[in-house]
């Protein structure tokens, strides 16, 4: 990838890294070994057939590819960009060991961004099997099922609450990761093969349960949308945000064009993020590129950041300040934020994971001087959804009992995504919900 | 698009608005809200509603803000870009005997709707609204036709009974039993309120108003403290026992956007109020 941070007085929310031109596609191509057995299919949650579409743009049928992945993935433009590509194919592609794997994220979004620029041809559809499925959220998981789910022929409706589609793709990953007109580009295609979408729909309130169960089959895409806070003293102060309410104001609502959009955010002066995944780097560059001083506070060590390695990179050279093993425990002000109280922590004893286990030190607090403080420790499934469907087996941490398709412990209901296996990527996400769709196809074919 | 079926305005800077919107209209029960976004460079508001007919709904908005002051200005047969609903939970309405249903300023917008639930489940209902003067009092007609008993008070006494519905409401937990009480208006109304009821022991539910982003429980904007613990509104609420609610930390994060609320309104007013800018505004 060629990542280039712009610098560290980075304002705009453009995307940061410009990606490949044809001509440096066609020769990172002709890299791959194109291995008998490949070992980067194997990597990839949705199966792409990643030695054809490589081999297809080496010899330069950039069309050819984007069919070829198209036949996987109806959202490359998007896996290309936000996939952690070191752990999956790229971390199993056999030349990673020996020097720099392929860069397969890259080429796949070079090929989707082609496609786009160039027209868009859909996948076939198959005959209509007279079969009805609703789909619950439209994030990556449920428009990976609907696609899917439309192909095979079923006439899919996609219910969202927010009159956005596109889940964590629209109000949480930020534009300079994930440009919206990308996001929406690829929906518009979801939408090109059938699929109804309907916005404003909160199931459960918008949509009663027996309606919803009406269908001949459910697949519920509802992610892991509800922030969990620290629990800490004067978390309710002015200027205290969860990641989502800080990212939604700004990625969805566009706080950052106030007040030609309507809807305000905080610009503080001082920012303290505490957290360590992607959220956490998405929020400290968005507040970055709101101009404040940015300080990311993680209580482990920096190498145990659990956020990709380029974001890391990025918000560094973007100006954000990293403070490891530290740990907040108070937020200090009167109606307002103006200070964070931190504690060091200590990280001696392994945990069950293999990760240090962070513990106070006492007596190390200290304070940052902050006005607007951001938590972005973590989110598990909105309880809501599960609630209205009291057959539905939680786990203790709220997340769907699924079996390996994907099948809840209600009948023909089916989930995938976050809500299924608690906060994790964008891809697994979509490798979820592409074997639940194939569940769901067998289920209404076999009757 | 949603379509605005009427649009009328009812008192000093208050607006009624019907609005077309099945998915709402078919599920909406007492107690519960819906988010508005105008247009597609709008903000997310929420609005209580306060009646059901057909597919429409009505919203009622005092003219506020820069939002509340567009939809002020929209017309039969405009259409709003979205309307998401109904959200938060219904009121938690049962036979419980005597109710008081009480509504302060545009609260009053939610009451009737209370009152006929709490009525249809066979409770004795007592309404009282009020507003700072005769010319902020709404909905007078509805809540005396689903009301057993109705006082109308005024701060300034200009109609009705010369006072605040605090007072009235100790009155009446003097003179008889009353099983439980909702109160819905301005925070600061409800905390002096619902402290009246609180030596008497009487279930007091109040519906919270804090500032919401998308309604649906992901973002925790409305988070409020209820009995010490955390609580979003908009879908463990946003109607709470009363006794249990930190109104004073409620207020202090209404005004989070005070200043960046005053710079919305002259942005609005001048570059979308005068239409001799050539701006794109609205």
């Amino acid at each position: 990838m060629t990542g280039s941070p712009a610098g560290k007085e980075v304002r705009d929310f453009n995307e940061v890294n410009k990606g490949l031109s044809a001509e440096n596609a066609v020769l990172e191509a002709l890299r791959c070994m194109e291995c008998v057995r490949p070992t980067c299919v194997k990597g990839c949650p949705v199966g792409i057939d990643i030695p054809a579409f490589i081999q297809q743009i080496a010899n330069q049928d950039f069309a050819g590819a984007a069919a070829t992945i198209k036949r996987d993935n109806m959202l490359p433009a998007i896996c290309g960009r936000v996939c952690p590509q070191e752990n999956q194919c790229e971390g199993s592609c056999i030349l990673a060991k020996k020097e720099k794997p392929v860069a397969i994220g890259a080429l796949e979004r070079f090929v989707a961004d082609y496609e786009r620029e160039h027209g868009m041809t859909l996948p076939e559809v198959a005959p209509p099997s007279g079969k009805r499925v609703a789909v619950v959220g439209s994030g990556p998981a449920g428009l990976t099922a609907a696609a899917e789910m439309a192909r095979l022929g079923h006439a899919v409706t996609v219910f969202e609450s927010l009159h956005e589609a596109g889940g964590v793709l629209t109000y949480g990953i930020p534009n300079f990761r994930l440009p919206k007109e990308i996001v929406r580009a690829e929906i518009e295609q979801v939408k090109r093969l059938g699929v109804e979408i309907r916005l404003n729909h909160l199931v459960g309130r918008s949509l009663s349960t027996e309606e919803l169960l009406s269908y001949d089959a459910v697949f519920l895409g509802t992610g892991a949308g509800l922030p969990y806070f620290m629990g800490i003293e004067g978390e309710n102060l002015n200027g205290v945000y969860s990641a989502n309410e800080f990212l939604t104001r700004v990625n969805l609502m566009h706080a950052d064009r106030f007040p030609e959009f309507d809807t305000p955010v905080k610009r503080g002066c001082n920012v303290v993020v505490v957290g360590g995944g992607n959220v956490a780097m998405d929020a400290a560059r968005v507040a970055r590129r709101l101009g404040g001083k940015v300080t990311l506070v993680y209580r482990r060590r920096e190498e145990d950041l659990p956020a990709r390695a380029v974001e890391v990179e990025n918000a560094l050279a973007e100006g954000v300040q990293l403070v490891c093993c530290a740990n907040p425990v108070r937020v200090i002000g009167e109606k307002t934020v103006q200070a964070v109280e931190c504690v060091q922590m200590s990280m001696c004893d392994l945990d069950e994971s293999g990760r240090p286990k962070p513990s106070s030190v006492e007596g190390s607090n200290f304070l940052i001087e902050a006005d607007v403080f951001i938590e972005a420790i973590g989110q598990g499934p909105n309880p809501l959804l599960v609630s209205m469907l009291p057959d539905l087996k939680r786990e203790r941490r709220g997340n769907l009992v699924v079996d390996a398709d994907g099948l809840t412990t209600l009948g023909r209901v089916y989930a995938g995504g976050d809500v299924a296996t608690g906060a994790a990527t964008v891809i697994w996400a979509m490798g979820s919900a592409k074997k639940a769709a194939a569940a769901i196809d067998r289920m209404l074919r076999e009757e | 698009m949603y379509q605005v079926e009427e649009a009328t305005q009812l008192a000093d800077r208050v607006f009624q608005m019907w609005i077309t919107a099945p998915q709402v209209a078919r599920h909406a029960r007492a107690g519960q809200f819906l988010v508005i976004r105008a247009h597609e460079n709008g903000e997310r508001i929420p609005l209580t509603i306060s009646a059901v007919r057909g597919d429409a709904v009505r919203v009622i908005f005092m003219s506020v803000g820069k939002t509340t002051e567009y939809l002020s200005t929209m017309k039969k047969g405009d259409a709003l870009s979205d309307v998401a609903g109904p959200l938060g939970k219904p009121s938690e309405i049962k036979n419980y005997g005597t109710v008081v249903v009480i509504g302060g300023g545009v609260g009053i917008a939610s009451t009737p709707i209370i009152a006929r639930e709490a009525k249809e489940a066979g409770n004795h209902v007592i309404g009282i609204i009020g507003a700072r003067n005769k010319d902020l009092l709404i909905l007078e007609d509805e809540m005396a036709a689903v009301c057993d008993e109705l006082f109308v008070t005024t701060d300034d006494g200009s109609k009705g009974i010369h006072g605040f519905a605090a007072s009235v409401l100790e009155q009446l937990l003097k003179e008889r039993k009353i099983d439980c009480v909702w109160i819905v208006g301005p925070a600061i109304m409800m905390k002096v309120t619902s402290n009246v009821t609180r030596p008497y022991g009487v279930l007091t539910f109040v519906s919270l108003n804090p500032i919401m982003v998308d309604g649906t429980g992901m973002c925790g904007s409305c988070r409020v403290t209820v009995g010490g613990e955390t609580k979003f509104a908009c879908v463990d609420g946003p109607e709470f026992d009363a006794h249990q609610v930190d109104f004073d930390s409620l207020m202090q994060r209404q005004r989070m956007y005070v200043d960046e609320e005053k710079a919305s309104v002259e942005h609005y007013h001048h570059h979308g109020g005068c239409g001799c800018c050539g701006g794109e505004h609205r």
